[in-house]
């Protein structure tokens, strides 16, 4: 079609309206400006007033800049040429590379049918007791590291990368430092994963409603992948990046805000990007680890908040360290009964009296006596942390619950774990004493 | 189609704007034309020649001047045997099949049969020729799964007919004619065993409307014994994430004493229906023998499907409940998340640009929770068989607090309140229903004195702790300690259950009066305790054989063993009864 309109109406914020006819709903266009060329798409339709989001940012856009548009919605190439390369939030080369132009897929596309998924039943194993023995990661699960600026996130997740059996990273950055963003590099370079890994980078300094497109792009590729058969890992960091976005988006076109500002369709949009993790049955799958920093350390903020009800649990980065409580893998329970049989029992009972631990501290806090019961919890309590939160810590599943029967075998008596008889019978470590009497 | 014609003239969203130029009316379906495609539409505002239509697809693509056609009719289902073990998405359209046809994706613009137009049913004829009949009066059964499914004169013809013809007993599909009705001016009606109803408009074809008060049974010890619901009413889960609303839906839809479940996933993840829709046919639903798929129905819209889509969706699932109803049955329609249903209804409202409320909810938002409520009920029909559907919501409050738009709106309306708790989920204490702020109206599965003797010592316990955080546990009396592992012992073994043990999660009303007793007498006793570290240990042993008392089989000798174990380990530390509960152990002995 490619018409071509010299006239924009109006400009606000991101937002651009032009008079054009035979524009679909969706359609992509190029806005022509003196700083240069950039994409746009068609948020709204009213007659002949056309409105588009400008990925660069209405920012310098003049009325009497060149608007054409291309007949089509986004879209992006795809093929093998896209491993170990890096693309900004178009798809346009932020590597050395040449320009990818062959095989262009749309982005955005219909969810899968929820009759043609599969119930989840590989575990992700990771080397991280916190993650495997209590947290487990589930292929084609979704799930967010919830943080706040400043903790090792971004540091998590490529060691997740790195140690998961997968086929393939693809890598999606919003609004990623600049720094973070070499940091990734650096670390899948090092850890020789650089080939099998894509990078689609929407960084700080680039404007912002360009990361809009990051996670479409990179989960529309890691569907393809996952199609023809790859286990992909998609990373979005960060994902609050992404909301605020949307926020600004919303705003400009007057829409009537739910919660602080966010749009009402905040939960629907999060979902259909989150929704994208699935098991192809005979073919691939898509794992998908986010980031979302809490502004204020508030998880009631609108974007963890509308993120925990969509993804499928969640790992709270605090001090370095995955916190016990809030952190959740709701596919655990898919995976954790084909593991060890004491798995379950180890995971529940340890978190029970760690709360009960986190209780007797509270107490000591206030200068309160420590009863006999208090003192031994206190002792848990300091094992667990060392031997369990740590995050250095690099021990299969097994092993690690080995390690949790010794704990509770050092601190507690057996009735007072709360655990099943016939597990006790079969788990708890035997005293050096009863070892010599039965021998 | 009618006549009546239409071109968009805007797109936002998944709303669009046409101008129209014959009739049309509010919530009538229309389609909405791209290429080789029709996308389902329904018309949600008409102002003059112009009028606003909420699309069920994905939108993008859609032009100014692109055709609009009228089909005449509100949205509605298609009613029918062949619906149970169904999955369905919000407007009817079965995803298995759409999945043979389309394959991994959903693809926009199809639309298939809601019944199969293959299968043949046995037909046994209710009525001979001659007999005068009315809406709703059954004409013949088939037998559908264990159910004997009435074939019925549609809801809306409510005139008086007399049968003109009727077959005989044999094998039809939906689409054969089985009836001819002639009304009183001679106009003869052909029926299928098929037929059409609108979703939002509620079948009220019974005699009358009943008190409800019988247990629905959830085999859940806290629900049925605290908190119970009763056939025909309504309760709701509200809950922050992850707190188990959906986990305890699911428990429900398995063990809940029903007919027919209805699941409506309205909004929420994929993943979790599919655990449903692949156990469900592995599992044995024990009242029956058959697989539990054969009594449940699933209206999947989960949260990456269509919006307009999804609000749609709970009236789908409870037009199919109160279809059942009709035939004397007892459905449970539960639905997870209203809350996601509520955010549709705000984004519609607000591309039409009307007033918002709080949080940007439409300021009809209350009015349409009740709406939706209010299609539970306890009914007697004509033939004098009872009936009944009954609601229960998940919520999802922002935040994880309760006062919200949509919590409060749901707990004005519900009979029942079963709110999940933070601190209980992290601690892991499923269910995590808060047992103190939870209620119902319901009556339930043991003495109401008795309930409120166990409550209120689980009250008391929770005061000593809370007092304990501040005087600690050397400025607490013994008695007060005692109390306070009382009600601690009691969270352990009867308010907490174990979802993934064969045992004990599904506990049946027999088995829970039963250990209730049991658990009375140690809450009602007095104890001679030297001090506290002997309180806590003896309550710690007690706790150990409890549970595995509640692991053990029903009446089974390791459970009589335990049983004997705990009642001689309560014995042995006993120095009296609380006189406040004497009465109530002669209702609860076991
Ligand atoms: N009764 C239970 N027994 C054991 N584990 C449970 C129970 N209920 C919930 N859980 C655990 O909590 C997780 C989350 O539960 P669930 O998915 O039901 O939460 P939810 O309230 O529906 O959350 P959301 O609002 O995000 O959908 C489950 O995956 C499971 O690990
Ligand atoms: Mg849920």
């Amino acid at each position: 079609m490619q018409k071509v309109y010299s006239k924009i109406d109006a400009i606000q914020g991101n937002v651009i309206t032009v008079t054009a006819s035979g524009v679909r709903y969706g359609d992509l266009a190029t806005v022509n400006s003196s700083h240069g060329t950039s994409l746009a798409e068609v948020i709204r339709l009213n007659g002949t007033n056309v409105s588009m989001q400008v990925f660069t940012g209405g920012r310098g856009i003049s009325t009497g800049d060149e608007v054409r548009f291309l007949g089509h919605s986004m879209k992006i190439s795809f093929s093998d040429n896209l491993l170990g390369r890096i693309f900004d939030g178009s798809g346009r080369p932020r590597d050395n590379g040449p320009t990818l132009e062959e095989n262009l897929i749309e982005i955005g596309g219909p969810s899968v049918n929820p009759a043609r998924r599969v119930i989840p039943r590989n575990m992700i194993r990771t080397g991280i007791p916190m993650i495997d023995v209590f947290n487990t990661l589930v292929e084609s699960q979704k799930l967010p590291i919830f943080s706040v600026s400043g903790e090792p996130y971004n540091d998590l997740l490529s060691r997740i990368a790195m140690q998961a059996e997968v086929d393939m990273i693809i890598l999606a950055g919003i609004g990623l430092k600049y720094d973070d963003y070499l940091t990734f590099r650096e670390q899948l370079e090092e850890g020789g994963a650089m080939a099998r890994t894509i990078f689609f980078v929407h960084t700080a300094s680039d404007p912002i409603v360009e990361s809009l497109l990051v996670p479409d792009v990179s989960l529309a590729v890691a569907e393809r992948f996952a199609l023809k058969g790859k286990r992909v890992l998609v990373l979005l960091t960060d994902m609050t990046n992404f909301a605020d976005s949307m926020k600004e988006i919303a705003i400009t076109m007057e829409q009537v805000p739910s919660n602080r500002g966010y749009p009402g369709d905040l939960y629907s949009q999060l979902a259909a990007r989150y929704e994208k993790a699935v098991d192809f049955e005979g073919a691939g799958s898509i794992t998908i680890l986010g980031a979302t920093t809490m502004p204020g350390d508030d998880v009631t903020h609108p974007v963890p908040d509308n993120t925990g009800y969509i993804t499928e649990g969640q790992y709270y980065l605090r001090n370095g360290r995955i916190e016990p409580f809030g952190s959740l893998s709701r596919l655990k329970q898919l995976v954790n009964d084909k593991t060890r049989k004491d798995h379950r029992a180890i995971m529940d009972g340890m978190i029970r009296l760690y709360a009960a631990y986190k209780e007797s501290l509270e107490k000591k806090s206030m200068g309160f006596r420590m009863g006999e019961w208090d003192n031994k919890l206190l002792k848990y309590g300091e094992a667990f942390e060392r031997t369990m939160m740590d995050l250095s810590v690099n021990i299969p599943l097994e092993e690690a619950l080995d390690k949790g029967w010794e704990i509770l075998a050092d601190c507690f008596d057996a009735n007072e774990t709360g655990l099943k008889s016939e597990l006790l019978r079969e788990f708890w470590p035997k005293k050096e004493g009863q070892r010599q009497e039965s021998a | 189609m009618t006549e009546t014609r239409g071109k968009v003239v805007g797109v936002n969203g998944n709303m669009v704007s046409v101008e129209v130029d014959g009739n049309i009316s509010l919530n009538e379906v229309g389609y909405v034309v791209i290429g080789d495609k029709k996308l389902k539409a329904e018309v949600i505002r008409i102002r003059g020649n112009r009028a606003e239509l909420q699309v069920f697809e994905m939108t993008r693509g859609i032009g100014v001047g692109d055709p609009v056609e009228f089909s005449g009719e509100l949205l509605a289902v298609e009613l029918g045997p062949g619906l149970l073990s169904m999955i369905y998405d919000g407007l009817q359209n079965p995803l298995p099949e759409l999945a043979e046809q389309c394959g991994f994706f959903l693809e926009r613009g199809v639309y298939l049969p809601a019944l199969n137009r293959t299968t043949k049913w046995t037909f046994t004829p209710k009525v001979e020729v001659g007999d005068t009949v009315t809406a709703a009066d059954t004409l013949g059964t088939v037998p559908e799964g264990i159910f004997d499914h009435r074939i019925m004169v549609p809801f809306d013809m409510t005139e008086t007919y007399t049968v003109k013809s009727i077959v005989s007993k044999g094998d039809y599909t939906v689409e054969d004619q089985v009836v001819e009705l002639e009304d009183s001016k001679g106009n003869v009606s052909q029926l299928t065993m098929k037929f059409e109803w609108p979703v939002k408009r509620a079948i009220s074809n019974y005699e009358e409307r009943l008190k409800t008060g019988e247990q629905m049974v959830t085999k859940l010890r806290i629900v049925d014994t605290f908190i119970p619901v009763s056939l025909g009413g309504t309760y709701c889960i509200p809950g922050p994430f992850g707190a188990g609303k959906t986990v305890m839906q699911q428990i429900t839809s398995r063990n809940a004493e029903v007919d027919i479940v209805i699941i409506a996933a309205c909004g929420e993840r994929a993943g979790e229906v599919v655990e449903t829709l692949r156990e469900f046919p592995e599992l044995t639903d024990p009242r029956t023998g058959r697989t539990l798929m054969e009594r449940t129905v699933i209206i999947c819209n989960t949260s990456s499907m269509p919006v307009a889509a999804r609000e749609a969706s709970v009236y789908t699932a409870v037009t199919l409940a109160e279809y059942y109803r009709q035939m004397g049955l007892h459905v449970l329609v539960l639905a997870d998340s209203t809350s996601r249903w509520a955010q549709a209804m705000r984004e519609m409202s607000g591309r039409l640009e009307e007033i918002p409320g709080e949080e940007a909810f439409p300021a009809y938002l209350e009015s349409v929770i009740a709406g939706f409520y209010e299609r539970s009920g306890l009914v007697r029909l004509k033939d004098g068989t009872k009936g009944s559907v009954t609601i229960g919501g998940s919520v999802s409050p922002a935040g994880g607090n309760f006062e919200e738009p949509v919590t409060q709106a749901t707990l004005k309306v519900v009979g029942a309140f079963h709110g999940l708790s933070r601190e209980r989920s992290d601690a892991r204490k499923y269910p995590a229903i808060d047992p103190l702020d939870s209620w119902s109206k319901y009556p339930g599965s043991v003495d109401k004195d008795a309930t409120e003797y166990a409550r209120s010592i689980l009250f008391r316990g929770n005061e000593v702790d809370q007092m304990m955080k501040v005087v600690g546990e050397e400025g607490t009396s013994l008695d007060d300690y005692v109390i306070y592992q009382k009600g601690e012992f009691m969270d352990a073994v009867y308010l907490q259950q174990n979802a993934f043990d064969p045992v004990d999660a599904a506990v049946s009303v027999e088995r829970q009066q039963h250990i209730f007793g049991v658990m009375m007498q140690i809450l009602a006793s007095e104890f001679g305790f030297e001090g506290k570290d002997e309180a806590r240990m003896f309550f710690n042993e007690l706790r150990q054989k409890f549970i595995d008392y509640n692991g053990s089989e029903w009446d089974g000798d390791d459970f009589k063993k335990l049983e004997q174990e705990i009642l001689d380990q309560v014995e042995s530390k006993k120095s009296g009864v609380d006189r406040l509960a004497v009465d109530i152990l002669e209702t609860t002995k076991a």
